[in-house]
């Protein structure tokens, strides 16, 4: 598979990174390179193994239903770029 | 069996085909993975732990009692519980979704397959519908965006955001808006039953994503629409009907459906689109790398099993079998505080067909004339139990206890006190009846002579005259008795 | 490096309980050194105040015989720990001016067992780079030079460059770093020092940046292997935090120290010799296999089959893991905004358009493509599937033999600028640590000796999952024959 600039932009919007039409002519060949370099692993038989799912094999623990947090709006807000009256403030959303 | 609910166009009848994704809010104490709270109207972004902020190098830990509560839940609907589960990430960007991405469970649930019966008619036995759950998984909850508050700025609060949902996924099983409002409203029931949601969709603790499309009756599926966040069963019906209604005409003008999410405007009564699949997102699922799969063990499952309460089915099934009529028994097991307020009711030695009509006929119209809740009754269970029980025993008739009832709305006192204090007892003394109705006749001598020249209708007026006269407290029977063996 | 600067952890830490020196006679020299030593660029904060206030409340515990582990050691904390209060940046400029309202459990264990912190390391950009020159700080500036007389820059590799340079021009005695795939290894490998990444799960993830979770490991960098041990020990433990945290007790590594190996099988898997890797590595190698028959361990072939597919394997699943983790970046509650056009949406795209840099986006758009519809099969459940045969790979090996020696690096470090128009390339760096990370291993790094040019190179010690002691202890015994005593002249 290999992937073009139309794709590439899609990628780039799907990832809300801005990019110039240089900036992504110059990602199609990178892109493409590492996708190339990747696509080895079709060369590996995994017919019949089951995805990894815990790099070490252990049980997920669940915590007590305990309020042990919160209450703590000003670290919380404090690296906030822009914080107004007790919220984070994002330029106007319109639904 | 009532008839299926078609549409009428201009080619001919359509069969509407309805889904339900219903998000229902978990009842937890702390938010899913942060040990922040969950209550509601909270000051902005006071409940909000460095997790729910996703924070740099913050960890989600799940919390117990969320997934013990998903787990109950599918448990009352008879579904597959997983004893493997895990969680995925659902990637997409929004101002209320801190991580930029919200932690779900996509490809393997906590909940598979399960039903929920539905009675579309209370009355009807035969109009039970059977509805299948395709699943029900654990998720996060966003944030809250608040746009009226600066002209130029959104403002984000993150009080709601890790609150645990579940996602109880219907199959594309309903065929009409009654059917799918009933599906809500039971599902409503058993959540509340259950306790794993509190079920208040003013609240947006409950809120139903709809699936519509339609076909011809026989025909293959037609493409469907997703309408988000729907929040009462109202607007549900009203999306379905109005949905399909849309689909119809553009269909019949030729056109085809778009797959796209719409959104439901209550205040034009219509659906509009939000987006269609051409800017749909790619939400990139993927297992969360932070968490482990979930494995339950069976001690577990047993300990949620046994902590299920009797879930409606059971209990109007139960009610039925103590000769509770289907319509009351349907009727009390609506919700579940009627259902345990009645119980409550029947452990009070009480007729249970007797209290039944009590309860549907005089208490229900009493709450409803003062607007308030079966939780916020001011006759207690053992204090209506006294009530019924002194009719029971003739100790006062039907029409003294609705006196007497209206006297414990207004007093909170026992039935018997109030009967004991305002001389309702009920008389069976034939001397004192004797000399009223001796009285009656009497007067009404016209009336008797009519009485015996064959007009026995008139029976019913000296029943009522003796009555008043007696001021209610006779004994009916007697009354009667006494009449006849006067006038006969 | 002569003085307090020169010495190991166990040195000053025994100095120090011996009443050599004061625990702010350390501080200083290390403080000193750090703020003479710029020119590296090895840190982005430096915090001599914080050094000096714990080596004063480790002066004060000396005195009242309450001394913890690491009382009177001032470490060097890479910029991907929070630290309360203190720029944590993770070397990028999109967490400019981040300071976190909470201290990573590593650092905070570091800190409860009695060290100091002289101040945050450079790296590279979210840890993703092999050579330290993502870095939005720039890159570090390895001690060392080449012997031929020219004067190259060169790398102390990456991602953790700053915190080996630190190490290796005694700006700290010990430091932390981070391994996803290698990134505390191979700089440890260029720069002549002591580096561990134990089993995944042992150091908590909580409050360390994120790059890819199923693969981030802390573990110190340190200048022996017994400051391995000392430092891993104070870094390591169960932390109900971390939901892939062991719930396991933290063993006495140091005190279990031995470098006899008699009895020990070692591992020497013949997929590791591949074209090109130059041949005094090689040559090392089969030096390093003869130091571990000479400790009492005896040398067995192994296979481990799947290991070419392992670097392809990492670049799907790191920068997949990697994309969604870097999506909390979007300028709504901390780090860096940027206006843009086009609202809600336009902010987000501009502002991340000017706070990745190019390694980092680059690695958000190949794991945003393999993740997205339709690919996720093909590529990421794909890359799961090969991993869990290098796993399978591990195990299989794990029955034959004891641990695992291997190069570190497939070169020496290389000149600053050489390897950066080529990614592939620089990806090669990592070819033999990512295995053991993709297997969540413990694995480490050691000197070996000096390439032709006079710089540092590293052999590689592969665990069976928990051992770190058998990692450590066979580590030790290539310390004590390889007579690794090398240190860059000091130029800056
Ligand atoms: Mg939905
Ligand atoms: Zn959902």
């Amino acid at each position: 598979m290999s992937v073009d600039t139309a794709t590439v932009r899609h990628i780039a919007r799907l990832a809300r990174l801005q990019m110039s039409d240089a900036e992504v002519a110059a990602m199609v060949p990178e892109l493409n390179n590492i996708l190339g370099w990747v696509e080895q692993l079709g060369e590996v038989d995994t017919d019949g193994v089951e995805p990894l799912t815990a790099v070490i094999e252990q049980k997920l623990r669940l915590r007590d239903d305990v309020v042990n947090d919160g209450g703590i709006r000003n670290e919380v807000l404090a690296n906030a770029p822009d914080a107004q009256h007790g919220f984070f403030a994002v330029p106007k959303v319109i639904e | 069996m009532n008839a299926p609910y078609r549409l009428k166009g201009m080619t001919g009848e359509w069969e509407v085909v309805i889904g339900l994704e219903v998000h229902a809010q978990v009842v937890s104490n702390a938010k899913l993975f942060s040990g922040a709270a969950t209550a509601f109207g909270a000051e902005p972004n006071t409940q909000v732990s460095l997790v729910d902020a996703a924070m740099p190098g913050m960890l989600p830990v799940p919390n117990r009692e969320c997934i013990r509560q998903a787990v109950r839940t599918g448990m009352a609907l008879d579904a597959q519980i997983n004893k493997w589960s895990r969680f995925d990430r659902k990637n997409y960007f929004y101002a209320d979704l801190p991580q930029g991405y919200q932690i779900s469970q996509l490809y393997h649930p906590l909940v598979g397959e399960g039903t929920i019966e539905v009675l579309l008619d209370e009355k009807d036995e035969g109009s039970v519908r059977r509805i299948g759950v395709e699943r029900i998984h654990v998720e996060q909850d966003a944030g809250k965006l608040m746009h009226d508050q600066h002209p130029t700025m959104s403002y984000v609060d993150l009080n709601r955001s890790g609150v645990a949902l579940m996602e109880i996924v219907s199959k594309p099983d309903m065929r009409s808006p009654a059917e799918a409002g009933a599906y809500l409203r039971k599902l409503r029931a058993i959540l509340r039953y259950v306790g794993s949601c509190d079920g208040n969709m003013e609240e947006g603790s409950m809120r139903a994503d709809v699936n519509v499309s339609v076909r011809k009756p026989g025909e293959a599926f037609g493409t469907r629409t997703e309408t988000k966040n729907v929040n009462s069963v109202r607007f549900v019906m009203a999306v379905i009907e109005h949905e399909a209604r849309r689909q119809i005409d553009v269909l019949e003008e030729g056109g085809a459906i778009v797959q796209e999410t719409r959104l439901w405007d209550p205040d034009k009564g219509e659906t509009r689109t939000l987006r269609s699949k051409e800017d749909a997102h790619d939400y990139r699922y993927f297992p969360d790398p932070d968490l482990l799969p979930l494995e339950l063990d069976d001690a577990f499952l047993d300990e949620c099993r046994k902590s299920l309460p009797e879930l409606p089915d059971a209990k109007r099934r139960r009610f039925e079998m103590m000769g509770i009529s289907a319509y009351n028994a349907s009727v009390l097991t609506a919700e579940v505080e009627t259902a345990a307020w009645f119980d409550a009711l029947l452990s009070n030695d009480v007729d249970p067909k007797q209290a039944s009509n009590w309860v549907v006929a005089e208490l229900f119209g009493a709450l409803n004339r003062l607007g308030a809740s079966i939780a916020e009754c001011p006759v207690s269970p053992a204090h209506a139990a006294e009530l019924l029980r002194l009719v029971a025993d003739g100790t006062i008739s039907g029409s003294i206890a609705k006196t007497v009832f209206e006297k414990m709305l207004e007093s909170g006192d026992p039935a018997g006190a109030i009967v004991e204090r305002e001389g309702l007892k009920q008389t069976s003394d034939t001397g004192a009846i004797d000399a009223e109705i001796d009285k009656i006749l009497a007067a009404n001598a016209d009336k008797v002579e009519q009485y015996k020249a064959g007009k026995q209708q008139l029976f019913g007026f000296f029943v009522g005259q003796t009555m008043k006269a007696m001021a209610g407290k006779a004994n009916p029977g007697v009354v009667n008795e006494r009449l006849r063996a006067k006038l006969d | 490096m002569a003085g307090l600067t020169g010495k190991t952890i166990a040195e000053l830490r025994d100095g120090f309980r011996a009443g050599e020196f004061s625990a702010r006679e350390i501080a200083t020299a290390f403080n000193d050194a750090v703020a003479a030593a710029r020119a590296l660029n090895a840190y982005t904060v430096e915090t001599p105040g914080d050094a000096l206030a714990a080596a004063d409340t480790a002066d004060n515990a000396r005195n009242r015989g309450d001394l913890q582990p690491l009382s009177g050691i001032p470490l060097g904390i890479k910029d991907l720990f929070a630290t309360a209060g203190v720029d944590t940046t993770s070397g990028s400029n999109i967490l400019k001016g981040f300071k976190p309202p909470y201290e990573s459990t590593v650092t905070l264990n570091l800190r409860r067992a009695g060290a100091g912190m002289l101040g945050k390391l450079n790296m590279d950009e979210f840890a993703m780079g092999s050579s330290n020159e993502t870095s939005a700080y720039g890159p570090v500036i390895s001690p060392w030079k080449r012997s031929d007389g020219g004067n190259a820059a060169l790398t102390p590799g990456g991602s953790s460059g700053g915190s080996a340079a630190a190490v290796a021009a005694g700006l700290a005695p010990g430091v932390t770093g981070t391994d996803t795939g290698g990134s505390i290894r191979q700089p440890a490998a260029f720069v002549g020092i002591s580096g561990i990444k134990p089993t995944y799960g042992r150091c908590s993830r909580w409050g360390v940046v994120a790059f890819a979770s199923s693969l981030d490991q802390a573990g110190p960098m340190t200048r022996t292997v017994r400051d391995c041990a000392i430092m891993l020990e104070a870094m390591s433990g169960f932390d109900p935090k971390d939901s892939t945290s062991l719930d396991l007790p933290v063993p006495h590594w140091e005190a279990g120290l031995s470098s006899d190996l008699r009895g020990k099988r070692v591992g020497i898997p013949r997929e590791y010799r591949i074209d090109g890797v130059p041949e005094e590595i090689n040559a090392l190698w089969d030096r390093g296999i003869e130091w571990l028959r000479d400790a009492g361990a005896e040398p067995v072939e192994i296979s481990l089959p799947h290991t070419k597919y392992a670097l392809p394997t990492y670049y799907i699943i790191a920068p997949a893991e990697a994309s969604s983790n870097l999506a909390r970046y979007d300028g709504v509650r901390y780090g860096m905004r940027e206006q843009g056009s086009g609202g809600l949406e336009g902010m987000y795209a501009a502002t991340r358009a000017a706070g990745f840099g190019a390694e980092v986006k680059r690695r958000i758009m190949i794991g945003t493509y393999v993740l997205s519809a339709g690919f996720y099969d093909a590529y990421f459940n794909k890359a799961q599937r090969v991993r869990a045969l290098i796993k399978q790979d591990f195990a299989r090996a794990f029955e034959q033999c004891d641990l695992i020696l291997t190069p570190t690096a497939p070169s020496a470090a290389f000149g600053l600028g050489e390897k950066m128009s080529d990614p592939l390339a620089m990806y090669l760096n990592d070819v033999f640590a990512v295995p053991a990370s993709l297997a969540g291993l413990p694995a480490m790094s050691v000197p070996g000796g000096l390439d032709a040019q006079g710089l540092p190179l590293g052999l590689h010690l592969i665990g069976n999952e928990l051992d770190e002691q058998g990692v450590l202890n066979a580590g030790l015994a290539i310390e004590e024959r390889a007579g690794f005593t090398a240190r860059p002249e000091k130029w800056w």
